[in-house]
């Protein structure tokens, strides 16, 4: 187990990046603490499992540094490092048994057999999967599979870190949560250091203490399942966690006070800092409240997904999303609300704090 | 309810057409000629079994399956594993990938009397490139004269003509092995044995199995690149069965004996194949369990 530091991180598949766009990981400096579970949250093509195969080692990024537990390991090997890795489809040896399998990482490490079969032993109890030692792991079922991948980390007590690369896109949905649940556990029970990579919003937000949001490249917010709801500090975070996503209009600020075409919006403080760039107001639509007062809307349609309703609104010709409970009354004439807590400001898509609050720069 | 339209057979009345003139017609004039002695102007007599009795007694025909047997083998015991060897050692990616598969595939588009034809001049010692390079070495070949010589020379030959086909069959199963088993193998350590053993060779099982099989039936059958570069000899020391066979019923004109020689020979390979595929596929169902 081990702390990890990124420092500086940035990675280009070609062989001469001249521009920005040529990174497929532009900077990314940051520290997993040790014991940590960490989700790199983010959609296809924004640099995840990059970084997750620089971590393993399985890739040498193109500048900056990676050190575990304060020590350089840049240029190790994957075995050097010690790190466990399971992978989006599941890696067994066919022509083994599942003991086999397990035993396969000590043994190459040349660890003394009676050990080996403690440890195999210990971690077939664990996976779940001790009836089955002794069967050839080739007709098991895919989230068996996914198990011994697992269990091929787990067996190494002393790794620094498992990490995942969406680990569970082929497992039925039923068998997710029973995976992801004894995941959880097993992080409790023995504190690895795990990184789970997923574009899975729900996967990430249930494993992970820490979220990681990346987008294009870069992190774009580090934080709590809370934080990232209530606080998306980029307009990404917004539309991409929370279903449906945050609604971004955009507005002109004045004080206390903002503009969006001819309404005006009270916030709950003026910013904090001078705001340069497009701004924007963000609100999600659990926040959004639907009766006789406040802005004139027109609606266009409300979907119903059981225990809530979602009404498609339009505000001064922007469309504006908002969450009501199922029984909620939505009057001929309707207009929208929004309430001040949940409003947050944004200029060129990074949000802006709000005077008086918490950690607000002046 | 299903409806059985019975007149749906015959569609495949087309097919029946052709394979009974491509296949099942000829040979059942072989039949016909093997249980038969035959005079001109198509006088036949009933022969009964004697054609084949004749041959499984004779100590030509098993002369001529000995060797033929022993060149299987020595060609399987080069190309598997030659083929295996360059096939991991062949580039993933990269502008080396057409490269070697287009020089790996000339020789296989090579017709084989050419092949045959190559190396018969190759070879001989007066003006080809090879035999007349080894005799100024000092060392004495000579494929026409030694037994030894012609058998190093039609081996060696269709080594050169097919390895490639192993080649390209185990590299199609190599490429087929999804990049996250070579680095789960990285991430547990493993040697480059192991990677091979565990990961590259089960996957190439299958088409291993068809290599394996390919080339058995080949060489059990060649006639004409060996026809070619020593015409059977020295005496008859690469005379195989299929070379013997010709001469039988094209030399001698004794077509009873070639026929009843033909069927036993045919009986043989679709035996042999049988076995082959038994055993590799039962190999396979074990590990399922």
């Amino acid at each position: 187990m081990a702390r990890i530091d990124l420092e500086h991180i940035r990675h280009a598949y070609g062989a001469n990046p001249k521009s920005d766009a040529d990174y497929a990981l532009k900077e990314v400096h940051h520290t997993f603490a040790d014991g940590g579970a960490y989700a790199l949250l983010g959609p296809s093509g924004c640099g995840k499992t990059t970084l997750l195969n620089i971590i393993s080692g399985l890739l040498t990024p193109s500048h900056g540094r990676l050190l575990f537990d304060g020590e350089d390991v840049t240029e190790l090997s994957t075995r050097e490092r010690n790190i466990a890795q399971v992978f989006q489809f599941p890696v067994i040896y066919d022509t083994m048994t599942v003991y086999d399998n397990l035993a396969f990482p000590l043994r190459n490490r040349g660890v003394p057999e009676a050990e080996v079969d403690r440890r195999v032993r210990e971690t077939l109890v664990l996976i779940d999967l001790a009836d089955w030692a002794k069967r050839k792991a080739r007709g098991l079922t895919a989230d068996q599979k996914q198990k011994i991948s697992l269990g091929r980390g787990l067996v190494r007590h002393d790794v620094n870190a498992i990490l995942f690369d969406e680990p569970l896109t082929v497992i039925d949905p039923h068998m997710k949560w029973v995976l992801r649940s004894q995941l959880k556990l097993l992080h409790k029970r023995f504190g690895h250091t795990m990184v789970y990579v997923t574009h899975d919003q729900t996967e990430a937000l249930t494993f992970a203490d820490t979220v990681v949001v990346m987008y294009e490249g870069e992190i774009v917010q580090i934080g709590t399942p809370d934080e990232l709801f209530s606080r998306p500090s980029h307009t990404f975070v917004g539309y991409f966690i929370g279903s449906p996503g945050m609604n971004v209009l955009p507005v002109a600020v004045d004080g206390a006070s903002a503009k969006l075409g001819e309404t005006t919006i009270r916030l709950p403080a003026a910013p904090a800092a001078s705001l340069s760039g497009k701004v924007e107001l963000g609100i999600r639509p659990e926040f959004v409240a639907v009766g006789r007062e406040g802005m004139k809307a027109s609606i266009r349609k409300v979907e119903d997904i059981g225990r809530l309703k979602i009404v498609r609104a339009t505000v001064e010709g922007h469309d504006v999303a908002a969450i009501v409970p199922e029984d909620g009354e939505i009057p001929a004439d309707p207009r929208l609300a929004f309430r001040p807590e949940g409003i947050n400001l944004y200029a060129s898509s990074r949000r802006v704090a709000f005077a008086g609050e918490k950690g607000a720069r002046p | 309810m299903k409806t059985w339209n019975n007149r749906a057979w015959f569609m495949v009345l087309p097919v029946l057409l052709l394979v009974a003139f491509s296949a099942i017609i000829p040979l059942m004039t072989v039949v016909n000629y093997s249980v038969q002695d035959t005079f001109g102007n198509n006088v036949f007599f009933w022969a009964g079994t004697e054609w084949f009795e004749d041959v499984l007694t004779s100590q030509r025909f098993w002369d001529s399956m000995f060797r033929n047997l022993a060149f299987s083998a020595i060609i399987l015991a080069i190309e598997i594993p030659l083929g295996v060897f360059i096939a991991l050692n062949m580039p993933r990616s990269g502008w080396g990938v057409p490269v070697c598969l287009v020089l790996m595939a000339l020789p296989l588009l090579i017709p084989w009397n050419v092949v045959g034809t190559i190396w018969q001049v190759f070879g001989r010692v007066d003006i080809g490139l090879l035999g007349y390079t080894m005799r100024q070495l000092g060392v004495d070949y000579n494929y026409v004269n030694d037994p030894f010589d012609a058998w190093v020379t039609i081996v060696v030959m269709d080594v050169w003509h097919w390895t490639s086909l192993v080649v390209l069959l185990c590299y199609a199963g190599l490429v087929s092995i999804p990049d996250a088993y070579y680095q789960a193998a990285k991430i547990d350590g493993a040697s480059r044995w192991a990677v091979f053993r565990y990961i590259q060779l089960p996957k190439m099982n299958r088409v291993l199995l068809i290599a394996v099989l390919l080339r058995f039936m080949d060489s059990f059958m060649i006639y004409t690149e060996p026809f070619v570069v020593t015409g059977g000899g020295p005496g008859n020391t690469t005379t195989f069965l299929s070379i013997d066979l010709v001469k039988l019923a094209i030399g001698e004109f004794n077509l009873g004996e070639a026929a009843a020689m033909s069927l036993v020979y045919f009986l043989i390979i679709l035996l042999l194949s049988w076995v082959f595929y038994t055993v590799m596929t039962n190999v396979g169902a074990e590990k399922e369990r």
